[in-house]
């Protein structure tokens, strides 16, 4: 669980140091969580809206309902670098003035997922875009610990494959 | 195994080849048997099956050429993978390493596409200067060789549950030639190798050794009889000749990146359709201004990656097509030449599956939104075919020198290529087939996914009857430079509907028979 952190903060005062943001949680000091604080990822380099902004663009680019966000926040938390920070900062900006022009406060402000996407969307050819949607494809679907959810079973030769394992297994057809 | 053979570099009585996949290791191993003398240069590291693992991108990582190539033209390779063209493999055994295994022969008018298909405005076609009859008995060796299932008394695999689905849909829209391929994965023991444990990954490395692959057959057993080298992490550079135009020896780039010359009684190139006539542009010289072995300004061209495309099929209940053999499943019913369905040629349909990582990668590249994750979030319930067809040979569609360099500093290999209205004619009878297929079966969703990078990569040096026409003669020997071969796919006149191995070792097996017997004749 590299980037995410359950330590130095308590779950009560985490909760009780929230402020909303979108989907997540800014909770100040460098952390943002899950609004249950389940879990929390720090930021030392971009500020925490930043972090949660690319969390809710991460889920909106690939939207996966069983998919949890630490598992984003795994995905973009990369982007909290010194090197990254003006890319980063630019890009959000631009975001959120796309997102003025529709008429919402910034990009998290937008409550349905079918207005964020259209804020995208508009935005989708930039370098911006596709450098997170781009890192998103193996930042996301490369963790091992998503693959249950998609029923893949990853590796196979340490069990001896698959042919005492179901490999023609199939009994609807 | 025995302490491998060294040779000398200033040693001019051996014949390099450069590049160890299907083509060069087949070949070096054929004439170590023979009793002839090989360095083999291979540019990648060496890996058995205890290396190989069980993660895309991990071996992807592990076995890939990475090195920088370029691409243009209006193929979605160009705008999706710019820097891909292709996922081949850049190790000791080449990409028969990572290929699945399917092991078709040429149909007999395939030899013969320009006399069967007539002129097709726009392409190259050419006839083999080969036919089926020559290459009936090197098939039978090859598929001996390969272990191939399904011919040679050999039993064919058992069906996956990714099989069973295509089969089904198939049948019920009244195909005939339906089975499980004619595969080099063993399904009984055989030639010292396991049967298949249907583990899957097969693209990244059989660690069972169940499939065929030059690392661990061919390479140790040529190394075993004294008369073969390879040299893994060497890169060659340019190929040298004499005043009187005949090569002399190779120039390459060793693990330290420092520049030695092996000299060479002959040479023979076998670095896939990318790097081959890379290496013979490289060479240039005063006497070769164009490329050596460029005398009718052939090489690179006519560059074919086969027809290409992906059907996936989303059940109402799980498929797990990951499980099991991953080409093991074929409907050859469409391989046949008809033009009554708007193209000439013909293409397999061949089952295939990805990983949940590469499935992200490749679906459907550079989409994002519901209607991906959507397909994505059905993963356990997919099936999947590939598509592999005919493409049609153009002179344009051309591996060319490129404006960037590579870790030595010399030029890459540039990959123009742009469909031919055959190409898309048969891709979208295929994607309707395909598709059709697995709505009877009950498909629910149907995704008709574009072309990965390219693993099957042919044309650029092709053989040809008349010198102006191509590069290399019938024996895959420059038709310029009598010292200079040709080993690999890049020979290739025509790509036929079939995956190439089978004839690219048929070709090798081939190839070393008739150099050995040159060589014993004097005339090389």
């Amino acid at each position: 669980m590299t980037g995410l952190s359950k330590q130095g903060l308590t779950r009560r005062a985490l909760l009780s140091r929230a402020a909303a943001l979108g989907a997540l949680t800014v909770v100040g000091a460098g952390f943002i969580a899950a609004p249950d604080a389940a879990w929390a990822v720090e930021v030392t380099s971009i500020s925490e809206q930043e972090m949660a902004t690319l969390v809710q663009m991460a889920r909106d680019i690939y939207p996966h309902d069983r998919i949890g966000d630490r598992f984003y926040a795994i995905a973009v938390k990369a982007y909290d670098a010194e090197d990254k920070k003006a890319m980063v900062s630019e890009g959000i900006a631009a975001l959120n003035e796309a997102a003025k022009q529709a008429g919402f406060d910034s990009y998290v402000a937008a409550g349905w997922e079918a207005d964020r996407v259209a804020i995208l969307r508009s935005v989708q050819d930039t370098p911006f875009f596709q450098t997170v949607r781009g890192g998103l494809v193996t930042g996301l679907y490369n963790q091992k610990e998503i693959w249950p959810l998609f029923g893949y079973e990853g590796e196979s030769f340490s069990q001896g494959g698959y042919i005492n394992r179901g490999f023609d297994d199939i009994d609807w057809l | 195994m025995a302490q491998a053979r060294k040779f000398e570099l200033t040693d001019d009585s051996v014949v390099v080849i450069v590049g160890t996949g299907a083509g060069g290791g087949v070949l070096a191993n054929e004439l170590a048997q023979k009793g002839v003398k090989v360095v083999a240069l291979e540019a990648g590291g060496r890996y058995l099956p205890e290396d190989y693992i069980n993660d895309e991108w991990e071996s992807f990582g592990q076995l890939a050429w990475t090195d920088p190539r370029t691409t243009s033209g209006d193929w979605r390779v160009a705008k999706d993978f710019a820097g891909l063209p292709a996922w081949i493999v850049k190790a000791v055994g080449g990409t028969s390493i990572h290929w699945a295994g399917a092991s078709l022969r040429f149909q007999e008018h395939e030899w013969k596409a320009r006399t069967t298909y007539g002129a097709v405005e726009g392409a190259s076609l050419l006839d083999w200067p080969l036919d089926h009859a020559e290459m009936a008995p090197w098939y039978d060796k090859a598929e001996a060789k390969l272990g191939v299932s399904g011919v040679g008394g050999r039993p064919r695999l058992p069906g996956s549950n990714n099989y069973k689905v295509l089969e089904k849909g198939a049948l019920a829209l009244g195909y005939k030639e339906v089975h499980t391929g004619n595969m080099a994965i063993n399904s009984v023991e055989y030639d010292d190798r396991i049967s298949c444990q249907q583990t899957g990954f097969c693209f990244q490395g059989c660690k069972w050794g169940a499939k065929w692959s030059a690392a661990y057959t061919d390479i140790p057993r040529g190394e075993a009889t004294g008369n073969l080298e390879v040299r893994d992490h060497a890169h060659v550079a340019r190929i040298l000749h004499d005043d009187k135009g005949k090569v002399t020896g190779v120039e390459y780039f060793d693990k330290d990146g420092q520049l030695q010359m092996q000299k060479a009684r002959l040479v023979c190139v076998a670095g896939n359709s990318y790097e081959s006539p890379r290496l013979l542009l490289n060479s240039a010289s005063s006497m070769f201004p164009d490329g050596l072995g460029n005398a009718s300004g052939q090489v690179g061209r006519n560059y074919m990656r086969h027809t290409t495309g992906s059907v996936y099929g989303v059940f109402e209940k799980p498929v797990r097509m990951w499980r099991g053999t991953t080409m093991a499943g074929i409907i050859r019913d469409e391989a046949r030449h008809d033009p009554s369905r708007g193209f000439v040629g013909g293409y397999e349909f061949e089952t295939l599956s990805l990983g949940i990582p590469f499935m992200a990668a490749f679906l459907d590249p550079g989409s994002w939104g519901r209607e991906f994750t959507t397909a994505l979030d059905s993963y356990e319930n997919m099936a999947g075919m590939w598509i592999v067809g005919e493409d049609m040979p153009q002179a344009d569609n051309r591996v060319t020198l490129s404006e960037t360099k590579d870790a030595h500093g010399l030029p890459v290999a540039n990959v123009n290529f742009s469909d031919h209205p055959n190409d898309i004619a048969m891709r979208n009878h295929a994607y309707a087939q395909g598709q059709a297929i697995y709505r009877a079966v009950g498909a629910t969703r149907t995704l008709p996914t574009p072309p990965y990078p390219s693993t099957h990569n042919l044309g650029t040096n092709r053989m040809s009857e008349k010198p102006d026409d191509g590069v290399v003669n019938k024996w895959g020997r420059s038709h310029q430079v009598e010292n200079l071969y040709i080993s690999d796919g890049s020979q290739f006149t025509t790509g036929a509907a079939e995956n190439p191995t089978l004839t690219i070792v048929a070709l090798a097996i081939r190839q070393a028979d008739h150099i050995a017997n040159e060589m014993s004749a004097g005339n090389i």
